[in-house]
């Protein structure tokens, strides 16, 4: 296997990407000062207390009112300022859809909305704190640009790097530690779809954590099938381009994400392919099903999103080509 | 522009929403024609703006979160030289930069967009809050409904308002009374608004939204409130200015048929038979 991006198979080191959300942060606190930091009563889960420590006068505390964060957001960004508004993925953009689609992204608004804990591993709390259509509800928004970094390393780098895209955007990640598989070396460019694996017999396109089980699966694979990888970080604009060369090089797709497949990643990639050049397809995803309560592994076990699980879909797709 | 001039101007903006609204075949009434003075007097009087640079960064600020009332924001943008007054005529049409409900992209002089209620008073309060981290000296004026205070987000923003001493805001409440499904106090009860928004750490104040000697005195008390925002309670008369509209919630959604529009405006025209009209 030879990838073609810098990437590190050391899955002992694990991080949080909220830990990447946060350096990110304090990164643009010191190189940008039009950046305002807004939670919902969520400073220390959402990894934005070192920006609030180290920059109080642009740190905002609004209490637990996210309709009301997105509002003030919009207002900030509308007098110049980069406003970054934080709280769990299902309350914001959950909660405060309306407010997203109105008051920032019709008004094209330069705010960045930041879900946390978002997927199916946050785990004990129940179906009610797990995002699982967010992706969704806001790649449907025009103006919108949509971001699920792979790991903490990329989160940072997404983080400064939506700070300097001007338009609303919205950046979604886990609660729990995840493998940290990409370096300060591999390319990140909003976007531009990062392929890490080039595969002629089919190509795993994931995003968020699903990037690690992906190339996981890759791994246990090779010698007997040619798996490409593409961590599609940037959902919305969708790389249109990288996805049909993959199709084209490698003939089947299996998509992966932390997300209901109706809507995420694959409801994204299958409206490419079906449109541009239709090849077998097979999605890992959250399946029209709320979560339950349960530990992360268990419950990532229990609606199908392991290593294991991609490769059986990989063997499902190969079979239909 | 002195009181008589103000009242002058706010008879021919009412005539242009009619003629506008009769234009558009669809709209909302009785909401612009009773806020009309309150528009005329910030806009005439009160906003530090200028048509010429609509981005204008020292500029006032009004957001209008009641988006459903825009044809009294266009008229007075229009009057004001933000645009040419034919193009009042091109509402609610395809094509046209007058939206439904207002977008803060289609238009200078627009500073946000609404129409779904409630998200002004929030956008406000951004506004208001980064003047403040810059130390900028412009205000921000949020022109909101009072069905729209059935809202909750509403009271959100007002928590947030009273909790970061917004001075540089002063909220504006078209208490007309009214709302889509009858009489506000019917619907949801809103009293005491005074009260609630006190209670929300907000300088309060009411105003006779007709009577342009108080809607200037308000306006200008609401400046020298330090460490506080300022919330104005603007008793207006929906439909203000044509009798068979005014306080008929029945017009609050709908525009007059051209019959209806002629008599409409006889009435503005002739300031209710008091003048003869040159239009006549």
């Amino acid at each position: 296997m030879k990838y073609l991006v810098p990437i590190s198979m050391d899955f002992t080191q694990q991080i949080a990407p909220r830990d990447g959300f946060g350096e990110g942060l304090v990164c643009l606190g010191k190189t940008n000062g039009d950046v305002v930091v807004l939670t919902g009563d969520l400073k220390e889960s959402t990894r934005v207390e070192k920006f609030a420590e180290n920059f109080p006068e642009r740190f905002i505390e609004m209490g637990v009112a996210e309709q009301n964060m997105a509002g003030v957001a919009a207002g900030l960004a509308l007098s110049g300022k980069i406003p970054f508004i934080t709280s769990y993925a299902v309350f914001s953009p959950g909660r405060n859809w309306d407010q997203v689609r109105v008051s920032i992204c019709y008004s094209k608004a330069n705010v960045k909305v930041v879900g946390a804990h978002a997927g199916i591993s946050v785990g004990p709390d129940g179906a009610t704190h797990q995002a699982l259509e967010d992706i969704a509800i806001t790649r449907v928004l025009p103006n919108m640009t949509v971001v699920v970094p792979a790991d903490s390393i990329e989160t940072k780098k997404a983080t400064i790097a939506l700070a300097k895209h001007i338009g609303p955007s919205y950046i979604r990640f886990g609660r729990e530690k995840t493998p940290v598989m990409t370096t300060d070396e591999t390319p990140f460019v909003l976007g531009r779809a990062t392929q890490i694996l080039a595969g002629s017999d089919v190509t795993i396109i994931a995003c968020g954590q699903m990037v690690a089980f992906a190339l996981e699966a890759a791994q246990k694979l090779d010698g007997k099938l040619s798996v490409g990888v593409i961590n599609l970080h940037t959902i919305k604009p969708i790389d249109i381009k990288a996805i049909i060369e993959a199709a084209k090089e490698s003939g089947a797709i299996v998509t992966a994400e932390e997300h209901q497949i109706a809507g995420g990643l694959g409801g994204a990639v299958a409206e490419v392919l079906a449109e541009s050049y239709p090849v077998p397809l097979e999605r890992v995803g959250i399946k029209d099903t709320f979560g339950e309560s349960g530990k992360p592994e268990e419950l990532m076990e229990h609606y199908g999103l392991t290593t294991q699980h991609i490769i059986e879909a990989v063997e499902r797709v190969i079979k239909r080509k | 522009m002195n009181t008589k001039q103000l009242e002058l101007k706010a008879t021919d903006i009412r005539a242009d929403i009619i003629d506008m609204l009769v234009e558009a075949g669809s709209g909302h009434s009785a909401g612009p024609l009773g806020m009309t003075d309150v528009f005329t007097a910030l806009y005439f009087n009160i906003l530090k703006i200028d048509p010429e640079k609509p981005d204008w960064a020292e500029r006032d600020r009004l957001v209008l979160s009641c988006g459903h009332i825009c044809p009294v924001l266009y008229t007075v943008l229009a009057h004001r030289g933000f645009f040419r007054r034919e193009e009042l005529k091109t509402l609610r049409k395809f094509g046209s930069r007058l939206q439904g409900h207002p977008h803060n992209l289609a238009l200078p002089g627009i500073e946000n967009t609404s129409g779904p209620l409630g998200q002004g008073l929030s956008q406000a309060c951004g506004m208001a809050y980064a003047a403040k981290l810059d130390a900028s000296k412009w205000r921000v004026y949020c022109v909101m409904s009072d069905g729209e205070q059935n809202e909750g987000q509403v009271w959100e923003a007002a928590m947030f308002a009273g909790k970061y001493n917004l001075h540089n805001l002063t909220a504006i409440i078209d208490r007309n009374n009214i709302q889509i499904d009858g009489f506000t106090e019917d619907v949801m009860p809103l009293e005491p608004i005074v009260e609630k928004y006190q209670a929300f750490g907000w300088h309060v104040l009411e105003m006779d939204g007709h009577n342009f000697e108080d809607i200037i005195g308000c306006l200008r008390h609401a400046k020298a409130v330090f460490e506080k925002p300022t919330v104005i309670i603007a008793h207006t008369i929906p439909g203000k200015g044509v009798d068979f509209m005014e306080n008929d919630y029945h017009w609050h959604g709908k525009t007059p048929k051209s019959g209806e529009a002629k008599l409409a405006l006889h009435e503005l025209r002739t300031l209710r038979g008091k003048i003869k009209s040159e239009h006549e």
